[in-house]
C-alpha cells in the first residue's frame, strides 16, 4: 500500500515536472539565446547556457533599432484599448447582468456570433472602410479595429463579474436615495474593480498579441506595432537571431505581468468566450 | 410617517402571474405582517411597495399619493434586507450615513443621527468597522441601524431574521418590538415563520399562492382562521385535520366515528367538511366519557414546556399538546375528548370556514 | 415618463458596444460577403465591378484551395485533439493538492499568455538547426538523417504549427478542465469510496459524467476557433513549403494581404464562413438529437 503510493506520488510529480519542462522551455530558449552574444551562438550549438552570457543584443535593440517605438506603439495601442474597451464593456455587462428586457436575447446572440465568425474575414473590408478615412497606417484605426474585436468578450467577462456581486446591494442603495447610475458607480463599480482589472489586463494581452490586422493596416514604421516590427525585422534580418530573440524577450515581458495579474481570473475569462479561444 | 394604501395591485413575471388583485390599507404607524410558504409572493408585493419591480396593474398610493411611477429613491421609505446588502466597501458608519448624504444632509445632522441610532442599537463600538468584520447578529443591527437613521415614511423588513441562529432571531424579534414601541413607523414585515408574525404583527396578512388569504390581528387569525390554508399555516403544533360528511346532525368521519356539530354551525346533510382541532384543544381523558375516542399512543415528543402525543385516532395521526409531564407512554391505551366549543369546521369543497 | 426611461435603461448601457459592433463588425462583415461577387483587386483602380458568381468557379478549379480545406482539417483536429489529451490529463495531474502546486500551476498555464505570434517565432526558432535544438535532438534519436528544419519539408512542415500551437494551447483546456474538475463536490468521491468504488471506478462513475458538458463544450468552441487561426501558420511558414501548410484561413490573409485580391479572398472567407456555420449548425442538431434521447 505505502509503497504503492510513494511510486505513484513521484510519478505524479514526475509528470508534473515534465509539463513545467515542456512549458517552459521554449521560453527559456529564447532568453538563453538573447543572452549568447553572436561569436558564440554557432560555434557552442545547442549548450543549455552559453559560456558567456551578454546583454549586448538588447542593447542594440534599445539603442539602435525602431523597437522602442514599437513598443512604445504596441503599450499605446493596448493601453487604449484596454482602457476604451473596459468602460464600453463594464455598461453593457452590467445591462446584461441586471435588467430582464425584450432585446437580451438577441443582444447575446449578436456577440456570440462575432465570437464565431473567422476574423480574417474583415480583413479585406475593414481595409476599404478605414483607409478613405485616413486610419489605415494610423494607431488610432487599429485602436477603433481592437475595440471591436474585444468588446464581446469583455462584456461578457465584466457581466459574470457583476453576477458575482448581488443586487440587493444596488436595490439597498437605490432605495437609500441612488439612482440606478449613482448605485451603479458608488456601490457595483468600487465591489468589481479587481474585475476591472482582470478585463484589462485581458483585453491588453490580446491587443499586445494581434499581428493580422496590424500587419494589413500598418505599413511604415512611425505606426508599426511590435508584432509587426519583430516579424519584419525577422523577414529582413533573418540571422541576427541574438537582436531577434532580445527583441522577442521584450515582447514577452508586458505579457508576462499582465499574466500575474489575471492569473486569479483565467477561469472567468476563458469561459466568459475567451480571448484567445 | 405615513399610511399605506394598496389597491387591486397584480404582479406578472412575463407571462407567470405571481400576485393577483391585492388590495390592503396599512395605517399610520401600524405594523403589518406578510406572512406565507415561500414562493408565495410577499417579497414581490414588498419589492413593489418599494418601488424595486414594476406594478403590472393596480395602485399603490402613500399618504393619497399615488406612487406606482415615482422611482425608489424618491418614495422616502427604509428596507432591511434578509441578506442585509451592507456595503461592504464601507465603514458601518458610511453604510449607515450613506442615505443622509446621497441626500446632502448637514454634516453635524449626520453626526448626530448616526450616534443616535448606534445608541439605540448599541453599536458605537463597531462603527469603524467593514461589515466582514461583524457577526450576524451585528450585521442584522447595522442593516437595522440603516434603517432608521433616515426616519423614513415607512419600515420594509425583507424576512430580516431568517439568517440569524434561533436564540438571536428571539432576542432580534423582541428588539424590532421595541424599537417600533419607540420609534412608532408604519413597518410592513415580511416573514415565513408563523411565530414570528404572530409576536410581532398588529395585524397579519395571510398569503398563498399569490392571494391574500386573511386578514386579522394574530389572535383572530389563530382562533378563527377563514379556511384551511390558515388554519394549517399559523400555529405550531400543526392544527389537526379530520375528513368527514355530514350526517343526521353530527359529523360522521370516514372510519366511522362521530363528532358533534358544535352550536350555532349549521352544515347541509351529505356535505363534505373538514374539521380542525388544535392539539392543546385535544384533552386526555382518564376513562371513557361522553364523546370521547380510544385511542392508542403512537409517539411521544417531549418539548420541555409540553410534551407533543401523537395518537392513531379516526384513521390518521392526531397531535395532542399536553402540558403534563408523563401523561403517555408509547403503545399505551388512552382515552381522548376534543374540546368542542374549539372546533373549526370548514367546506372541503371552498376550503372556507364554516364555523 | 418614468416608465419610458426604465424602458430604455438597458439599451442606453449596451448602446456603445451595439454600435461598435454594427458599426466595426457587421458592416465590414455585409461589405465582405459583397465583395466576394465582385472583382475587388488593391492595386487596380479599374476594379470594382459586379461579377456574380465568378470567383466561386474559381475557387472550384483552386487546387491550392482545395489543399488548403484538407490542411484546414488536419491543423483542426489533430491540434484540438492533443490540445484537449494533454491538457485534460495537466488538468488531472494538477487537481491534487501537493507542495508548490500554485507555483507548478502558474508555471504551466504561462504558454497561454504569450502573444501568438512570438509562440509562432520562438517555436520556429526551436526548428531551426541554427539556432533551436530541436533538429539536434531528433537526428540524435535517430528520427531525422541529418538535423534539418522540419518546417522547410513538405511532409513534416504542418506539424511545426502543429506542434507551437498544442504547446500555445493546452492551457486553454487544462484550465477549464481544472475549474471544472474543482467544481466536482468532494463528497461524492467520499460517498462512493465508502460504497467500495475504486480510484478507477471513481473516475469512471463521477469524474467523467461531470466533466463531460465542458469537454463537449470546449472542444466544440475550440474546433471553430482554431480553424480561423491563422497567426501561427503565418509566422512560421507562411503557407509553405509549396502550400503543404496553408490552411484556409491563412490562406485568405494571402490572398487579401500579399495578391491584394480583396474579392477573391472575400470569396472564400465566405466559404469558410458557410463551413463553420455548417459545423455549429450540425453540433446542435447532434446535440438536440442526444437531448431528446435521454
Ligand atoms: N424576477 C423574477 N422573475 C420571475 N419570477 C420571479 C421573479 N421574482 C420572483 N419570481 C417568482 O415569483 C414568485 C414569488 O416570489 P417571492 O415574492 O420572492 O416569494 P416569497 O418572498 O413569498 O418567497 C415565486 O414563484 C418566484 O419564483
Ligand atoms: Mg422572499
Amino acid at each position: 500500500m505505502t509503497r504503492k503510493r510513494i511510486v505513484l506520488t513521484v510519478l505524479h510529480r514526475l509528470a508534473v515536472l515534465a509539463y513545467v519542462a515542456f512549458a517552459l522551455f521554449p521560453l527559456f530558449w529564447l532568453l538563453k539565446v538573447s543572452v549568447t552574444p553572436t561569436s558564440l551562438l554557432y560555434t557552442e550549438g545547442i549548450r543549455l547556457w552559453p559560456s558567456q552570457a551578454s546583454l549586448e543584443h538588447y542593447r542594440f535593440v534599445l539603442t539602435h533599432s525602431s523597437f522602442p517605438t514599437f513598443f512604445l506603439n504596441s503599450t499605446i495601442v493596448s493601453g487604449a484599448t484596454a482602457v476604451i474597451v473596459t468602460i464600453v464593456a463594464s455598461l453593457a455587462g452590467y445591462a446584461m447582468s441586471r435588467f430582464v428586457f425584450r432585446g437580451k436575447y438577441w443582444i447575446v446572440g449578436l456577440l456570440l456570433l462575432t465570437q464565431m465568425f473567422p476574423l480574417v474575414m474583415l480583413i479585406a473590408p475593414m481595409f476599404k472602410m478605414l483607409s478613405p478615412l485616413g486610419l489605415t497606417n494610423s494607431l488610432t484605426g487599429l485602436v477603433i479595429v481592437y475595440v471591436a474585436f474585444n468588446v464581446p468578450f469583455a462584456t461578457f467577462l465584466m457581466q459574470s463579474f457583476f453576477d458575482g456581486i448581488p443586487k440587493d446591494l444596488e436595490d439597498a442603495a437605490m432605495i437609500d436615495g441612488a439612482t440606478r447610475f449613482t448605485a451603479f458607480r458608488q456601490i457595483v463599480l468600487p465591489l468589481t474593480l479587481p474585475g476591472i482589472a482582470a478585463t484589462l489586463g485581458f483585453v491588453f494581452t490580446a491587443a499586445w498579441s494581434e499581428l493580422l490586422f496590424a500587419l494589413m493596416l500598418i505599413s511604415g514604421n512611425q505606426a508599426t506595432t511590435f508584432p509587426v516590427g519583430l516579424l519584419s525585422f525577422v523577414s529582413k534580418f533573418s540571422v541576427d537571431f541574438g537582436q531577434m530573440m532580445a527583441a522577442g524577450v521584450l515582447a514577452l515581458i508586458p505579457a508576462c505581468l499582465f499574466f500575474l495579474l489575471i492569473q486569479r481570473y483565467l477561469v472567468q475569462g476563458l469561459t466568459a468566450g475567451a480571448v484567445k479561444g | 410617517m405615513a399610511s399605506i394604501t394598496i389597491q387591486s395591485i397584480t404582479k406578472t413575471f412575463g407571462t407567470v402571474p405571481v400576485l393577483n388583485d391585492i388590495d390592503l390599507s396599512i395605517a399610520d404607524g401600524e405594523f403589518v405582517v406578510l406572512v406565507g410558504p415561500s414562493g408565495c409572493g410577499k417579497s414581490t408585493l414588498l419589492r413593489m411597495i418599494a418601488g424595486l419591480e414594476d406594478i403590472t396593474a393596480g395602485e399603490i398610493r402613500i399618504d393619497d399619493r399615488r406612487i406606482n411611477e415615482v422611482a425608489p429613491k424618491d418614495r422616502d421609505i427604509a428596507m432591511v434586507f434578509q441578506s442585509y446588502a451592507l456595503y461592504p466597501h464601507m465603514t458601518v458608519a458610511d453604510n449607515m450615513s450613506y442615505s443622509l448624504k446621497l441626500r446632502k444632509t448637514a454634516r453635524e445632522k449626520i453626526t448626530d443621527a448616526i450616534g443616535a441610532a448606534a445608541g439605540k442599537l448599541g453599536l458605537d463600538p463597531l462603527l469603524e468597522r467593514r461589515p466582514k468584520a461583524l457577526s450576524g447578529g451585528q450585521r442584522q443591527r447595522v442593516a437595522m441601524g440603516r434603517a432608521i437613521v433616515r426616519h423614513p415614511k415607512a419600515f420594509l423588513f425583507d424576512e430580516p431574521l431568517s439568517n440569524l441562529d434561533a436564540r438571536l432571531r428571539e432576542q432580534m424579534r423582541a428588539e424590532i418590538k421595541r424599537l417600533h414601541k419607540s420609534i412608532g413607523a408604519t413597518s410592513v414585515y415580511v416573514t415565513h415563520d408563523q411565530i414570528e408574525a404572530m409576536t410581532l404583527a398588529d395585524r397579519i396578512v395571510a398569503m398563498h399562492g399569490g392571494i391574500i388569504q386573511q386578514v386579522g390581528n394574530p389572535l383572530d387569525l389563530y382562533d378563527r382562521p377563514a379556511n384551511l390554508f390558515v388554519a394549517g399555516f399559523i400555529g405550531s403544533p400543526a392544527m389537526n385535520f379530520v375528513e368527514g360528511h355530514c350526517r343526521a346532525g353530527a359529523i360522521e368521519t370516514d372510519d366511522g366515528s362521530k363528532i358533534a356539530v358544535p352550536d350555532g354551525v349549521h352544515l347541509k346533510d351529505g356535505q363534505a367538511v373538514t374539521v380542525g382541532v388544535r392539539p392543546e384543544h385535544v384533552r386526555i381523558v382518564a376513562g371513557p366519557e361522553a364523546g370521547s375516542y380510544a385511542a392508542r399512543v403512537d409517539l411521544v415528543e417531549p418539548t420541555g414546556f409540553g410534551t407533543i402525543v401523537h395518537v392513531r385516532l379516526l384513521g390518521q395521526d392526531l397531535k395532542i399538546y399536553t402540558l403534563e409531564r408523563g401523561a403517555a407512554e408509547v403503545g399505551q391505551p388512552l382515552h381522548i375528548a376534543l374540546d368542542g366549543a374549539r372546533l373549526h369546521i370548514f367546506d372541503r369543497e371552498t376550503t372556507n370556514r364554516i364555523g | 415618463m418614468q416608465k419610458i426611461a426604465t424602458r430604455l435603461e438597458p439599451w442606453l448601457y449596451s448602446a456603445p458596444v451595439l454600435i461598435l459592433i454594427v458599426a466595426i463588425m457587421l458592416v465590414p462583415l455585409a461589405l465582405g460577403v459583397s465583395y466576394a461577387f465582385r472583382d475587388i483587386r488593391l492595386l487596380n483602380p479599374f476594379s470594382g465591378a459586379f461579377v456574380g458568381f465568378k470567383h466561386f468557379r474559381e475557387l472550384a478549379g483552386d487546387g491550392a484551395f482545395r489543399g488548403a480545406l484538407v490542411n484546414t482539417l488536419w491543423w483542426t483536429f489533430s491540434s484540438v485533439i492533443l490540445q484537449f489529451l494533454f491538457g485534460l490529463i495537466l488538468a488531472l495531474l494538477l487537481n491534487r493538492p501537493f507542495k508548490g502546486r500554485a507555483l507548478a500551476q502558474a508555471l504551466c498555464f504561462l504558454p497561454w499568455a504569450v502573444p501568438s505570434f512570438l509562440s509562432g517565432l520562438d517555436w520556429a526558432w526551436m526548428f531551426n538547426p541554427v539556432v533551436g535544438p530541436i533538429p539536434h535532438w531528433l537526428y540524435a534519436l535517430g528520427i531525422l538523417s541529418e538535423p534539418s528544419n522540419i518546417l522547410s519539408d513538405p511532409e513534416t512542415a504542418m506539424w511545426g504549427p502543429i506542434v507551437a500551437n498544442v504547446w500555445w494551447g493546452i492551457p486553454f483546456f487544462a484550465i477549464t478542465m481544472l475549474a471544472a474538475l474543482q467544481a466536482i463536490p468532494k463528497d461524492l468521491y467520499e460517498a462512493a469510496e465508502i460504497d467500495g468504488a475504486g480510484p478507477i471506478e471513481r473516475f469512471r462513475s463521477i469524474t467523467v459524467p461531470f466533466l463531460a458538458p465542458t469537454m463537449a463544450i470546449s472542444i466544440l468552441l475550440r474546433t471553430v476557433w482554431i480553424a480561423n487561426f491563422a497567426d501561427l501558420i503565418i509566422v512560421m511558414t507562411n503557407g509553405g513549403p509549396a502550400d503543404r501548410t496553408q490552411i484556409v484561413a491563412s490562406y485568405i490573409f494571402t490572398q487579401a494581404f500579399r495578391r491584394l485580391d480583396f474579392g477573391y479572398a472575400s470569396a472564400i472567407a465566405l466559404v469558410l464562413l458557410v463551413l463553420l456555420l455548417a459545423y455549429s449548425m450540425l453540433i446542435v442538431v447532434l446535440r438536440q438529437t442526444m437531448l431528446t434521447r435521454h
